[in-house]
């Protein structure tokens, strides 16, 4: 068969559809495609993964939310999978992600604040009591610390009767963009890397239903990087974790598939959509043409979507709801995966339950009353996103040759030479305060901050997390130190130092045994950074 | 820290002396010792006072000068150093200099960011920016280093950027001067175009574990071989050793301190370091009487007397040879 | 020389890592003729202590993104008034409306709002420096 178009016919014909109708508001009936091939769900992707699109089923409404105590999201979960969702959503406060206990001087004020605190594995079993690890998925969101939060996980489904086989979800473990622009690394890069290796290894041979890193490039461009940086920073780096899997002796098409990725949905729309449409593009030809990718699922590049962040402003805060209006209708029109909505207030606090309400109600409208479900890829062929497309492709490729000159025709070596030079922090911090000069002298009009300022009662209702919830971690954390048999402790600590410093050896099994003997996080980073070192940044303004 | 300098704590510096601020800092009050050095650097009236003072008591520090090209991973590799000096020399100082901007003469001065975790708590850290202003640098670091070595802190490790000829000839006013080179930067030939093989007295070549630092350390051989009658030889009795460093994992930063100290004790033994000492200061002396002298003749050039010679040059009717002849004749012949 | 240029260290405490709007500030600060002593992430108060002594610095910039501002601005205050130095300490970043007036009672000099424009930013410096003086 050669026909693309009847090629197409039969794939869309295979697929079991939503229930429509899949006509407009106005009862006229439409089309799954229009347009010219390659069509949806045939290489390169530009027009998406699959024939139907979203007539087949609508993105993940994933919602990432979560503070206070681990008894606290165990009980939310609870209810979301008495909703009947599937799929656990795990954030982490900011001393479990920089891999430090809550009794470190500089946890003060943050334990429990935007995510849940986990220093032992006691906590990983109270977060995830009574709820059978084996029918879930579980998504966390932790990259320097990955393997610990990791290793516990595995320790729950073990305590549980779970064997790690069947544990299901993705842990974001996107260590790359940490240096680049997230800035919560913990060791250098190379050993960093390697704790990576380790566990796309592990995974690969023993958790067949596990995704061992989501690449990440929404932080970058929350960090103030142009569109097509990070269009070309994000993919760049799922390249240099093919070329260190591949390095590690892995084939590409037992864990290409594996890989998924996280991008930013920002307000101007048609650099967006012409994003997310290259991104799907290049992604498949160099799975196919330069790493030699032979499945198409190892092609398909699959990503989450989040409206962006750093575009809500605190002023007027009520109008952000058309911003993610518009962000969110860009993520469907780009054809994401799964998305998540801002709230209005992030720009302040965290969210109020109102506030996230009416963002997850945004996005519902979206899919369920603009109609752009109906169609798989409604903007294909439009000149205009035709044009951004190549364009954003054509900027991608010039930063890829960048990286391939400075790595000696190695992605990853680029990707770890750029870390050290500044490159990245350097192009985004240029980038970042172009667009603030251009803001500063009004040349770009951000509405309630430099024009249309009148109306802002500046007065609004936010959230706050009290100091309980600290207490209550800090005396838990105690309770486990005494509880434990620390003999025990310092001999698994000792063992993974040994471990640590032999590149040969996977340290994941040794890892699951520290944790299992409530060695907590802190202390395995301390012995871990006694080995690796600690990761400190240069200066690159 | 000394009780007389526990009941100063908090005392204004702007209602003390010049002197009483010298005093407290050689009481170990950090902020007093900071406060000296913005005297120095702005050039202000106190400096002179703060000189004099600090002349007597300085001359026991080792001055180390460490250079070179941009993302040559100097500070890096200064920040390993002074992690290394952690023990043995608790009391270091760094003076990072990094350039102003020449059109708002403001600066990002970074280079603390490496050092400060890694540094002994008594290691004392400066960033200086250029300043724009010509010479004044010049002036300026000899200044700071001689504070700092009145204070006691030994080794002064003075890092510049190895781009434009004031830095380094600062860095080439130093006891021991360390070039820093990379592979793939072409940078054995940038250091001899600017200078910086011949006021060398150690070349590192950093991030050794890359491809191509052989070929570096090969062309600073080559380099070192054809100009062998030209440069340290003559001025050291030495030839610039060679080191091999990866500033990255911190491996051969103890070689290159072993090489310093080697040069140090080679040019202690054979009277070197005296003799730089004494062209220090001779060369600072210069400096700020040639400063007096650019300024008068700049004075000089706006008087009356001149404009009849400067108008002649600008109409033709005159070659600036002859009226420069004219004007040095009328005014100092 | 006309005017001694003001020297301002800029940080970030605790565990915070969002450097997008301290860098932005470092170049504005940059662009209006000061020198900016960039410490970066994840510093301890002592570190900025230190850099305050040594560095000679005029002000104290502190950009804080996460919600702990409340703890670790004032904490900040202390420590250089322990030392004995009397630089204005600003805030910039995430700061809710009601928490800007305790964090003046507690002696931060100025709060600037995300939507601080670059002028503002220079003249609050500026402005808090001389007021010290």
């Amino acid at each position: 068969m050669s026909d693309p178009r009847e090629e197409w016919q039969q794939a869309y014909d295979a697929t079991t559809l939503r229930e429509g109708p899949f006509d407009t508001m106005s009862g006229v009936p439409v089309d799954a495609v229009y347009g010219n091939a390659p069509y949806p769900g045939q290489y390169p992707y530009t027009r998406g993964l699959f024939a139907a699109g979203y007539r087949s089923r609508l993105w993940t409404m994933r919602m990432f939310a979560g503070f206070g105590t681990a008894e606290d999201t165990n009980a939310r979960f609870k209810e979301l999978l008495r909703a009947g969702g599937g799929g656990l959503s795990t954030a982490f406060d900011m001393p479990t992600l920089m891999g430090r206990d809550s009794d470190h001087e500089w946890a003060l004020g943050e334990v429990g604040h935007c995510g849940v605190a986990v220093d032992t594995l006691a906590d990983m079993e109270d977060l995830f009591a009574d709820i059978n690890l084996g029918s879930v998925s579980t998504s966390m969101t932790i990259n320097g610390p990955a393997i610990m939060i990791m290793a516990m996980y595995i320790a729950v489904g073990e305590k549980t009767g779970v064997d790690r086989s069947a544990l299901a979800g993705t842990i974001q473990n996107d260590i790359l963009k940490e240096y680049q622009a997230q800035k919560e690394y913990i060791f250098p890069p190379r050993p960093s890397m390697r704790l990576i290796t380790d566990m796309m290894k592990f995974t690969s041979a023993e958790m067949p239903k596990w995704h061992p890193v989501s690449i990440s490039g929404y932080h970058i461009r929350e960090a103030g990087s142009t569109a097509a940086q990070e269009l070309a920073f994000t993919l760049s780096n799922g390249f240099a974790y093919v070329e260190a899997a591949l390095a590690a002796g892995l084939d590409i098409d037992d864990f290409a598939p594996r890989l998924s990725f996280f991008f930013n949905s920002h307000s101007d729309f048609f650099e967006e959509i012409g994003k997310f449409r290259a991104a799907r593009r290049i992604w498949a030809r160099w799975m196919k043409e330069r790493y030699g990718a032979t499945s198409e699922r190892s092609m398909r590049l699959k990503f989450h979507t989040q409206t962006a962040g750093v575009s809500l402003t605190a002023q007027q805060a009520e109008i952000n709801i058309g911003r993610v209006a518009i962000q969110a209708l860009a993520g469907a029109l780009g054809g994401t995966q799964s998305l998540h909505t801002d709230a209005y207030d992030e720009a302040m606090a965290l969210p109020t339950e109102d506030a996230a309400r009416i963002a997850l109600r945004t996005q519902q409208i979206v899919a369920h009353e603009t109609g752009v479900t109906n169609v798989v890829d409604p903007l294909g062929g439009a000149p205009y996103v035709e044009w951004m497309t190549d364009e954003m492709e054509r900027q991608a490729e010039e930063i890829f040759a960048h990286l391939l000159d400075i790595g000696n025709d190695s992605i990853l070596e680029g990707a770890y030479a750029g870390i050290d030079n500044g490159y990245y922090m350097g192009e985004i911090a240029d980038a970042a305060y172009r667009f603030e000069r251009e803001v500063n002298s009004g040349q770009r009009i951000i509405v309630g901050v430099n024009d249309f300022t009148e109306g802002d009662d500046g007065q609004r209702n936010l959230l706050r997390i009290g100091a309980e919830v600290e207490e209550y971690q800090l005396k838990r954390l105690a309770d486990v130190k005494q509880r434990r048999n620390s003999d025990a402790v310092t001999a698994s600590l000792t063992r993974l130092a040994s471990e640590a410093a032999d590149p040969e050896v996977n340290l994941m099994p040794t890892m699951i045994e520290a944790v299992k003997e409530f060695a907590t996080e802190g202390e395995i980073v301390a012995t871990l950074e006694g080995v690796f070192g600690t990761y400190v940044e240069k200066a690159v303004i | 820290m000394s009780l007389h300098g526990k009941n100063q704590r908090g005392q204004n510096l702007r209602e003390l002396s010049a002197e009483a601020i010298f005093s407290l800092a050689l009481d170990g009050e950090l902020r007093a010792l900071g406060r000296l050095i913005t005297f120095i650097e702005r050039d202000s009236d106190e400096a002179e006072v703060i000189s004099e003072l600090a002349h007597a008591r300085a001359g026991n520090a080792h001055v180390i000068g460490i250079t070179g090209a941009p993302g040559s991973g100097k500070s890096t590799l200064t920040g390993q150093l002074v992690a290394l000096l952690n023990q043995k020399h608790p009391r270091a100082a760094v003076l990072a200099v990094d350039p102003s901007s020449p059109l708002t003469g403001g600066a990002i001065l970074g280079d603390r960011v490496r050092m400060e975790d890694v540094a002994s708590p008594e290691t004392f850290i400066r960033s200086m920016a250029t300043r724009g202003h010509q010479g004044g640098l010049a002036l300026a670091v000899p200044g700071v280093v001689r504070v700092l070595d009145a204070m006691g802190y030994n080794p002064i490790i003075i890092e510049t950027v190895g781009v434009g000829q004031v830095e380094v000839d600062i860095a080439g006013t130093a006891d021991t001067t360390v070039v820093v080179a990379t592979p793939g930067m072409g940078d054995a030939v940038q250091a001899n175009k600017a200078g910086l093989l011949e006021l060398a007295d150690l070349f590192v070549v950093n991030k050794a574990d890359r491809p191509g630092a052989n070929d570096v350390r090969r062309d600073l051989d080559h380099m070192l071989d054809l100009s062998h009658t030209t440069g340290q030889d003559q001025r050291t009795g030495m030839r610039p050793e060679i080191v091999m460093t990866a500033a990255l994992t911190g491996q051969g930063a103890a070689d290159m301190w072993a090489a310093i100290e080697r040069h140090r004790d080679a040019i202690t033994a054979n009277g070197q370091i005296d003799e730089r000492r004494a062209s220090r200061d001779l060369e600072e002396v210069r400096n700020r009487v040639m400063a007096v002298i650019e300024r008068r003749v700049d004075d000089l050039l706006s008087e009356h007397g001149t404009t009849g010679a400067l108008k002649a040059v600008r109409d033709r009717e005159m070659a600036p040879s002859v009226a420069a002849r004219e004007i040095t004749n009328t005014r100092f012949g | 020389m006309s005017e001694p240029q003001l020297r301002v260290v800029l940080a970030k405490l605790g565990f915070d890592g969002h450097d997008r709007g301290i860098k932005i500030v470092a170049r504005i600060l940059r662009d209006a003729g000061m020198e900016v002593i960039y410490l970066g992430l994840r510093q301890s108060y002592l570190n900025v202590v230190n850099a305050v002594e040594q560095e000679d610095a005029d002000a104290v910039g502190l950009s804080m993104h996460n919600a702990s501002h409340m703890t670790l601005a004032p904490k900040m205050v202390e420590a250089l008034a322990a030392a004995g130095l009397d630089v204005p300490v600003i805030v910039g970043g995430i700061v809710p409306d009601e928490d800007v007036t305790e964090l003046l009672e507690k002696g931060v000099a100025v709060v600037l709002g995300p939507g601080a424009s670059a002028e503002q930013v220079a003249i609050s410096v500026r402005d808090a420096v001389a007021a010290k003086a």
